[in-house]
């Protein structure tokens, strides 16, 4: 959306139910470049928690509470003007556009110099000179890079990263978490991180919510 | 607009054929003031009981319709069970799925030029194998049995309900269910005939009642291969229909609900047919025998298969010689010499037709097209997926056009044109078209869109995109091999109408297809050759087109290709 600091989302008072059964609650407050981290098996709702922020939530769903970001009240926008950007398990490049048309995907229509913007993310990330290539063609490493990259372009206002280097292995998870991160802080970002994998918990500093599911 | 595009894809298929249907039942009741028919009785009915041979014409189209339906599901079943545990013949597959394109008429032309006493088959076994020196005078074409028809026919369907199968078994996991009940010491085919079968069955019902339906009723296939001394019931109400005498219209519109009668009552013998399997079939599964002629089954699907396809590809060889041929004595097997003229000839009157095919086909195309990517983005965006029940019932609703008969709602529906004051011909044989064109497109494409991974929408959506956006930019470029293959379906069914274009067309909408079947009754081999063979060959480049351009345009995108 923007890139005036400080954002911050405030989670209020939420419930998602499912045929009357509580499937996850929650309020919580993510400041400016901080990160909240869910931690909980699958079927604990992480998921349909990420689905409604997102405003991705089936109409099966029932959802109560507020979502705020930045004082603005999104509960009710549909999933394109909320500003919530999201980082999926696999980096999902479009197969049908260019490394850089991928990133330009991303980029608001009124940014002025977009060309620009897209070798800066790239060499950003190191792949300066990528910009033609099929998104195939790239590692996994690589990919994951670039979605990192077309996200933060979209200049979202929060993000949610649902276990975005599960599938990626050890050493290059590491690295990518680091990276992701470290860009997220530094552009103020607050977000919510849903891992099942303890170490994603620790890697990042921030407070730790475990959902048990609703049972 | 998206959330009444399936209210209006229900309209468009439902409203003209209860329309047609409706107006077909009035004036076979005497009643149609516009020819002077102003109350109901029964005489169309006394007229049409009177006619010589009608039983016969009954009796074959009732015939064509279970045999062919039961000797393309037997065929297409042996095949599959045979393959079972092997790798699928992927080369058979591929051999098969281009005659799906192939219309009707082509193939029937193909195969009347390859059975004839002075055919393709003839003139390979003659003299040597059955000492003829000159064409027999046998009636192998035509024959009063309507065998030619249903082998027409079943050259056709097999590869329509194999492609209906191959489909549908994805779903049911058929690897892993013969694996299990080959550990229980079943041999594969017989594992694949007990333990998937049954359960693919239901998938594959409706497409199975369209081929009974579509038997029953069939005009062009008829006109070229059934028989004439009486020909099937379809054609004979054609022919009342087309009769100089105007009030043979209320014995035609009569017999076009015989029509509905002969194929409601296939149907139903065929559904009784079934419950008699089903019985039977659990009393051979529950008694556990392991092995049931595995061997020649596995055999004889592949071999069917394979004839069915050769024969098709045959004929169209055969198309393919005699428009080109110059004199040809009967036993050679090759014409003494090959000639253009038969093509150059033709050509000037070919353009016109083959214009209005393209542009009928095109049209009808693309409106099914946009009706059918509505339907499946509200759907989508609704979020409402096909429940189990639901999907029955839409799915049946466009199997509608495929099930009722043609000839039986046609007829009604050109007087319900004439009545309402529709005269633009062309925009007629378009909607017409469309009314079959639309199932197809809708059936070719749902699948590959239902199942495409929604997380690539919910993407375009938090980078910015708007719903309309990740339709246009995200959804379609990457759906476009399967949306080109649906068109390219849609172009080989409207290509293929023969009904639907003489009718609302009036006979002034000249297509491949109407001109090629008129040709039947000439019998002039080289000039049937030249237009069977373009009516074969425009669905063709449909095709072509379908799997070009993805592979043009993502020549530079490994993660499209194959897909």
């Amino acid at each position: 959306m923007n890139n005036q600091a400080p954002h911050s989302l405030e989670l209020r008072d939420i419930e998602i139910r499912l045929d009357g059964k509580l499937m996850v609650a929650l309020d919580a407050t993510v400041g400016p470049g901080e990160t909240l981290t869910l931690m909980g098996p699958s079927g604990s709702g992480k998921s349909t928690l990420l689905a409604f922020l997102a405003g991705f939530l089936p109409p099966a769903f029932e959802a109560r509470g507020r979502v705020v970001l930045s004082g603005h009240d999104i509960t009710e926008l549909p999933a394109e003007h909320r500003g919530i950007g999201l980082l999926f398990q696999d980096p999902l490049l479009f197969p049908h556009l260019s490394v850089a048309g991928n990133l330009r995907f991303g980029l608001p229509r009124c940014m002025s110099n977009r060309a620009e913007h897209i070798q800066r993310a790239l060499a950003d990330v190191g792949l300066a000179g990528y910009g033609e290539r099929d998104p195939a063609t790239l590692s996994g490493g690589q990919k994951a890079r670039v979605a990192l990259m077309r996200l933060l372009l979209s200049a979202p206002s929060a993000v949610l990263l649902d276990e975005p280097f599960s599938k990626l292995d050890t050493e290059l998870r590491d690295e990518m978490r680091r990276l992701a991160f470290s860009h997220l802080q530094a552009a103020g970002l607050p977000s919510l991180l849903v891992t099942h994998d303890r170490e994603d918990a620790n890697a990042v500093a921030g407070a730790v919510i475990e959902l048990s599911g609703g049972r | 607009m998206l959330r009444f595009a399936p209210a209006l894809i229900v309209t468009l298929l439902v409203g003209p054929i209860l329309a047609g249907l409706a107006m077909a039942l009035l004036p076979a009741f005497g009643y149609l003031p516009a020819l002077g028919g102003e109350r109901l009785s029964l005489e169309p009915w006394h007229e049409l009981f009177a006619q010589p041979g009608l039983a016969r014409s009954v009796a074959v189209s009732f015939a064509s319709g279970l045999v062919t339906a039961a000797v393309s599901l037997v065929v297409v079943l042996a095949f599959l069970a045979g393959v079972s545990g092997s790798r699928l013949d992927r080369w058979i597959q591929q051999l098969v799925t281009p005659l799906l394109s192939l219309p009707h008429a082509a193939a029937a032309f193909g195969l009347a030029f390859l059975i004839a006493p002075s055919g393709l088959v003839a003139r390979l076994l003659s003299p040597e194998l059955t000492g003829w020196e000159r064409p027999p005078d046998l009636l192998i074409v035509q024959d009063p049995w309507g065998l030619a028809l249903m082998l027409g026919l079943v050259i056709k369907e097999i590869p329509f309900l194999l492609l209906m199968c191959l489909a549908a078994l994805p779903q049911l996991d058929p690897g892993r269910h013969v694996a299990m009940a080959r550990s229980l010491g079943y041999r594969p085919t017989t594992a694949w005939l007990k333990v998937v079968a049954p359960a693919l069955y239901p998938l594959i019902r409706l497409p199975v009642y369209a081929v009974i339906a579509f038997a029953t009723s069939v005009v062009d296939v008829a006109i070229i291969l059934g028989p004439t001394l009486p020909p099937t019931l379809a054609v004979s109400i054609l022919d009342w229909y087309h009769d100089p005498d105007l009030s043979r219209r209320f014995m035609a519109s009569a017999g076009a609900v015989l029509q509905l009668g002969v194929t409601a009552s296939a149907l139903l013998t065929w559904w009784c047919l079934e419950r008699l399997v089903a019985r039977l079939g659990r009393h051979w599964l529950e008694r556990g025998s392991r092995s049931c002629a595995d061997r020649p089954l596995r055999l004889a699907g592949k071999s069917l298969i394979l004839l069915a396809a050769f024969a098709a590809f045959a004929g169209l060889a055969g198309l393919a010689l005699n428009s080109v041929a110059g004199f040809w004595r009967f036993p050679d097997a090759l014409p003494q010499g090959f000639t253009a003229v038969h093509w150059l000839r033709a050509l000037p009157s070919l353009t016109g037709p083959a214009t209005a095919t393209m542009i009928v086909a095109i049209c009808a195309t693309l409106v099914a097209l946009a009706l059918t990517l509505a339907a499946l983005e509200n759907e989508q965006r609704s979020d409402r997926h096909p429940a189990q029940g639901r999907l029955f019932s839409a799915l049946g609703l466009l199997y509608l056009p495929l099930i009722v008969p043609q000839i039986a709602f046609l007829f009604g529906l050109v007087v319900v044109m004439e009545t309402l004051g529709t005269r633009h011909r062309l925009g007629l044989v378009i909607f017409g078209h469309i009314l079959f064109v639309l199932p197809y497109v809708f059936l070719s494409l749902s699948e590959a869109y239902r199942r495409f991974d929604p997380r690539w929408s919910q993407l375009a959506l938090t980078l910015g995109s708007s719903p309309n956006g990740a339709f246009w930019r995200v959804r379609l470029p990457m759906l476009l091999a399967p949306l080109l293959t649906a068109a390219a379906v849609g172009l080989a069914v409207s290509i293929g109408q023969y009904l639907p274009t003489l009718l609302l067309g009036a006979g002034r909408i000249a297509t491949v297809t109407t001109e090629a079947v008129s040709l039947a009754a000439g019998g002039n081999r080289r000039v049937i050759g030249v237009w069977a063979l373009v009516q074969a060959s425009l669905p063709l480049i449909g095709f072509v087109i379908a799997i070009g351009i993805p592979r043009l345009l993502w020549a530079n995108r490994r993660g499209l290709q194959g897909a």
